[in-house]
């Protein structure tokens, strides 16, 4: 199991937040629901924004309270701002590396070969505003690349993109995710993305996560929740 | 959009200044800030004046005695002043050769002013001496000459007020002059190690006395009368120099340009007048210019004696100031 | 872009350049109007230069201290969430907002020859502190200008969007780590415009200088003017030193703007940041104990202006409401006219995309900070005296230049607000057809808003204070709290002065906190 969560609840003022299921390595789950359910919510928890009120949060076996975001095992990509407007897209991919950014030469070459995997070669000297919307999140996926952990957290990087480029997007997440074996947690109101790329999907809606179930027979028979969602 | 809400707050700002009395003739008297104020002569000065003048007074106030010649010499020949009430004797050479006061054609009577009077242009309504004031409760060994204190131990600080921005200040430098002439800058020499600092204004200065900062502020011998008699506090005194004293003679002259030239004249009768002189020493806490029928108020000490009264000629002031500052500042730069 | 290009002449502009025209008659043309009153040639005296070396030396060193203390507290400040934390923002602000002689007055009674330090020093055997002299104007003025240079500085940060310190956790930066990559690129961008603004402040400053300097030496360039004025009624000198003022405005303005880098700005808020890196023990006392400084620098003269005039308070008789209520009708005129001022320059300057005329209309916006208020409140007079009672007009000439005087304050609040509002969504406004008033209250005002809050009450509370520049303007059956104050000072009533002076302060600061609430309610 990759992450665990045994009888978990959160609280923020009148909202609550529950989960009691876990992940199993190598599982591709997306997390589908209204927005205002918490999915963002639960990927601040398990990055370690937030500590659970009550039960137990764990990656890999190890229970999580009080390990700082940077300690856990975790890459978080945000709707926006995953970059640093005033460093270059390679200083930026290099903080994943070594957030004092002093680079060996090999590890400037790993920098710019994970730029070539996402397909943004020889940008590096660019500046963040010189790049397109996907560029960017491309960035921000090259320095979780970079950053090889087993547990990728992508809080709906992608919705500002347009369908075709979405696709692309989740199809080289899924490449991406093939060679390193890493585990994707992915929020998103579109189903199709769901059905794009994810093995599982899991219903955050009314403070509750469902266990995740797989996600052709989820869509197939949606329980009330999200026919609600779904219309 | 801007004008019409600049003019609007105007507008409802001036709305409640505007006089009602109207029809009566008003007589503008320029004067210092404090001799117009609640606690000063002023309100009271208005009343009784009012009531025999069949005129309505009207006080415009600048800061200080300087302050209030600047303001007239920049209006110039347009000023609306009838009287300009509160330059002093260091003032008034400049005053005069500004060609904007009229002769007030008076002889004072049973005149108070040490010295006596002769000035054609202006007339003196209150006097007093400057001094160092103290609290005998706090200061032990009591400086008696400016070389004592000079030779005081340099913890014993005073507070002064800055020539440049303060009558008492201009007043302290003429002082100094007065007494040692050339000799000047080395008691201003030896003075230096205990000026505290040096304020922009009297009530800065004393109000950093009174809050314990210094030991000694430059001020007026009559300041101990208003603690006795407003506070019925003792403790306040002020250190009598061997040199003797500067003179502050305050005046007020008759603007050539007067709207109401014998409203002006009469003004300047009544500010000889017993009426007027009375309130001077409890409310402006100075000597009043005449002889009092009933004396001075209890609590108020006679003056030091005239042969102790130092002062310059205006003339020899505006003379002496310019050379006097420069001194200063760099007997006080060092 | 090219749609609004064929509105040549629109109401935005024409708001800017009356505003403009306003702020540069009253700054700049009032040295004309008071040069062209001389009668002696416009020079400077022997004086005047060494005037000029104490004002730079002194600025200097009082911006540099300011702004170098006002890093770790608004850091501080920044990263960690305490109760109280509103209220020390905002009793922050009080210093800045206080009048001169209210402070000088409380710093004394702390950090003077017979203040609360040196009774401790000298009941343990010491000698007494001595603040007078350079350091002693340095004290006064970082008094005055780190809670201007923290509250400045704070603003950068909390521009800053959450997700990057998020990402910083994350990444597993350490907290010099985060120095490096977020914090300096905010120092850069906020710092030499605080830097410069303060720098002025202390420029013009000149009862403070005086009384803590010790004695001539600590004699500023607008003591120089005061001088001119009242000692030699110079007024050709006066003029001179209002220009060599005004030199040393233009030179700071323009080296600040060459310093600071302008970066894109994100505009989602994050008042106060949870943060990681620095949850260890060493960390969190050095915040605990620098703020604990910090605020006791700063507030235990204000207690002790508060303890002093909770004495004098009921020796105040009625007219003292009657002079607040007019303290209080001309600080709110002086509000609104700073605000208006600051909107039309500030949609003037966004509205035109072209560098030249946009940073002609923000720096006569900042013309009035190197302005002389002496020379401001002369000109007027000699403008004015020949129309009207001065007297009468005592009320309104208070609220307007005042707003002057505050408006480089509410334009350096305002304007980056309006900026990044028309950078956001300034397209797609332009797509809908937005202009005008719609496009005003749509796109510029809740961008604005907060901003705005800031600078009225801000406006508000430094309007209740000032009393310099109008002095000549002054109503003596009219008084305004301030005013009340120096004369019951000068009439030796120094107990309820300081009844007063509480007075003061506490509506300077309910007014500051009123606008700065406003601003911030409803986002």
């Amino acid at each position: 199991m990759i992450l665990q969560l045994d009888k978990m609840t959160v609280r923020q003022g009148d909202f609550s937040l529950s989960a009691d299921w876990s992940v199993k390595r190598g599982t591709r789950l997306a997390l589908i629901g209204p927005s205002g359910g918490g999915k963002s919510t639960l990927l601040s928890l398990i990055a370690g924004f937030f500590e659970p009120d009550e039960g137990r949060l764990l990656i890999e076996g190890r229970d999580m309270r009080g390990v700082a975001p940077g300690r856990r095992p975790v890459s978080l990509l945000f709707q926006e701002n995953n970059l640093f407007p005033h460093l270059s897209v390679a200083r930026n991919v290099g903080l994943g590396i070594r957030p004092d950014l002093r680079l060996t030469r090999e590890q400037h070459e790993a920098v710019e070969r994970s730029l070539q995997e996402v397909g943004l070669e020889g940008m590096g000297a660019r500046m963040p505003a010189q790049l397109s919307g996907g560029q960017r999140q491309r960035v921000a996926l090259a320095r979780a690349l970079l950053r090889d952990k087993p547990l990728l957290l992508l809080d709906e990087p992608f919705a500002a993109l347009g369908p075709a480029l979405r696709a692309e997007m989740l199809d080289l997440v899924a490449g991406l995710l093939e060679r390193t074996g890493a585990t994707l947690l992915m929020v998103t109101h579109d189903p199709r993305d769901a059905e794009r790329i994810a093995d599982q999907t899991a219903l955050v809606s009314d403070g509750k996560v469902t266990p995740p179930m797989p996600t052709a027979r989820l869509l197939a028979d949606p329980p009330a929740a999200l026919r609600a969602y779904l219309g | 959009m801007f004008r019409i809400s600049l003019m609007a707050a105007g507008l409802a700002l001036t709305l409640a200044g505007a006089s009602m009395a109207a029809e009566k003739p008003v007589l503008n008297v320029y004067t210092y800030d404090s001799f117009a104020s609640d606690w000063g002569p002023g309100p009271k000065v208005e009343k009784a004046f009012e009531a025999i003048c069949d005129c309505d007074l009207k006080f415009t106030t600048a800061g200080d005695g300087a302050a209030l010649l600047a303001r007239v010499q920049l209006e110039g020949k347009r000023s609306r002043a009838d009287v300009v009430l509160g330059l002093d004797t260091n003032l008034t050479a400049r005053a005069a050769a500004s060609g904007l006061f009229a002769p007030h054609g008076i002889t004072p009577e049973n005149l108070a002013v040490p010295g006596g009077w002769n000035d054609p242009l202006f007339l003196p309504f209150d006097w007093g001496y400057f001094a160092f004031v103290y609290d005998k409760t706090k200061l032990g060994t009591v400086p008696h000459s400016f070389r004592e204190l000079a030779a005081a131990p340099d913890s014993l600080k005073i507070v002064i007020e800055d020539p440049r921005s303060s009558t008492p200040g201009l007043g302290l430098l003429l002082w100094v002059k007065a007494a040692y002439g050339d000799k000047a800058p080395e008691i201003w020499k030896g003075l230096a190690p205990h000026i505290l600092t040096v304020t922009k204004g009297w009530s800065e200065a004393y109000g950093m006395f009174l809050k314990g900062e210094a030991d000694m502020v430059l001020s007026y011998t009559t300041s101990p009368a208003y603690h006795l008699i407003a506070e019925n506090d003792n403790s306040k005194a002020a250190a009598i120099f061997d040199e003797g004293h500067y003179m502050q003679i305050e005046v007020a002259g008759k603007m050539a340009t007067a709207p109401h030239p014998d409203l002006a004249d009469k003004f300047l009768k009544f500010m000889m007048s017993e009426k007027f002189q009375s309130l001077i020493p409890t409310t402006n806490w100075m000597y009043p210019a005449v002889r009092l029928k009933e004396g001075l108020p209890k609590g108020f000490a006679a003056p030091i004696p005239a042969d102790k009264a130092l002062i310059l000629s205006p003339e020899q002031a505006l003379v002496a100031r310019d050379a006097a500052l420069a001194e200063w500042q760099s007997a006080l730069s060092k | 872009m090219a749609e609004r290009a064929e509105q040549v002449i629109t109401p935005a502009l024409v708001a800017g350049l009356g505003a403009a025209a306003l702020v540069a008659a009253l700054s700049l043309g009032t040295v004309a109007v008071v040069a062209g009153a001389a009668v002696s040639p416009m020079r400077l005296g022997a004086g005047d230069w060494a005037a000029l070396k104490f004002t730079l030396s002194q600025a200097l060193v009082s911006a540099a201290l300011s702004c170098a203390l006002a890093v770790p507290v608004a850091r501080a400040l920044a990263r960690r969430s305490f109760a109280g934390r509103g209220l020390l923002v905002t009793l922050l602000g009080a210093p800045f907002i206080l009048p001169v002689i209210v402070a000088v007055l409380g710093l004394l009674a702390v950090y003077g020859r017979g203040g609360l330090v040196s009774a401790v020093l000298v009941h343990f055997g010491y000698a007494p502190l001595s603040i007078y002299g350079f350091r002693g104007v340095v004290l006064a003025h970082v008094f005055f200008n780190l809670p201007l240079a923290t509250r400045l500085l704070l603003q950068g940060w909390q521009r800053v969007p959450a997700e990057h310190f998020r990402l910083a956790a994350q990444l597993g930066m350490t907290t010099r780590d985060i120095n490096r990559v977020i914090e300096r690129p905010i120092l850069r961008a906020v710092l030499p415009g605080a830097f410069a603004t303060i720098f002025l402040l202390c420029v013009t400053s000149f009862a403070v200088a005086l009384t803590l300097g010790g004695g001539p030496r600590a004699t500023t360039i607008e003591l120089a003017i005061y001088q001119a004025f009242r000692f030699d009624f110079d007024m050709g000198r006066a003029a001179a030193l209002a220009l060599m003022q005004f030199a040393i405005g233009a030179l700071a303005a323009v080296l600040a703007w060459r310093m600071a880098q302008t970066r894109a700005q994100d505009p989602q808020l994050a008042p106060e940041v949870h943060r990681w890196d620095c949850a260890g023990f060493p960390s969190r006392v050095a915040d605990s104990l620098g703020l604990l400084l910090v605020a006791l620098f700063l507030l235990l003269p204000l207690a002790m202006v508060l303890i002093d005039g909770l004495r004098g308070i009921a020796l105040l008789d009625g007219r003292v409401w009657l002079a607040l209520g007019r303290s209080v009708l001309v600080a709110l005129a002086s509000a609104v006219l700073t605000l208006l001022l600051a909107l039309a320059l500030g949609l003037a300057a966004v509205s035109r995309r072209q560098g030249a005329i946009a940073g002609g209309f923000e720096s006569i916006g900042f013309l009035s900070i190197a302005a002389s208020p002496m020379v401001i409140g002369t000109g007027l007079f000699i403008i004015l005296y020949p129309l009207v009672d001065p007297a009468s007009m005592a009320l309104p000439v208070t609220a307007l230049v005042n707003a002057a005087m505050s408006l480089p304050f509410a334009l350096r609040a305002t304007l980056p607000a309006l900026r990044q509002a028309e950078a956001t969504h300034g397209r797609l406004a332009d797509s809908l057809g937005l202009g005008g008033g719609m496009r005003f209250r749509l796109l510029h005002w809740p961008f604005i808003r907060p901003a705005a809050g800031f600078a009225t009450g801000l406006a508000a509370a430094l309007s209740m204070g000032d009393l310099g520049v109008v002095a000549l303007f002054a109503d003596p059956d009219a008084a305004t709290l301030p005013l009340y104050l120096y004369r019951l000072m000068g009439s030796y009533q120094m107990t309820a002065a300081s009844g007063a002076a509480l007075l003061l302060v506490a509506a300077s600061l309910a007014l500051f906190a009123v606008f700065d609430r406003w601003g911030r309610a409803a986002r």
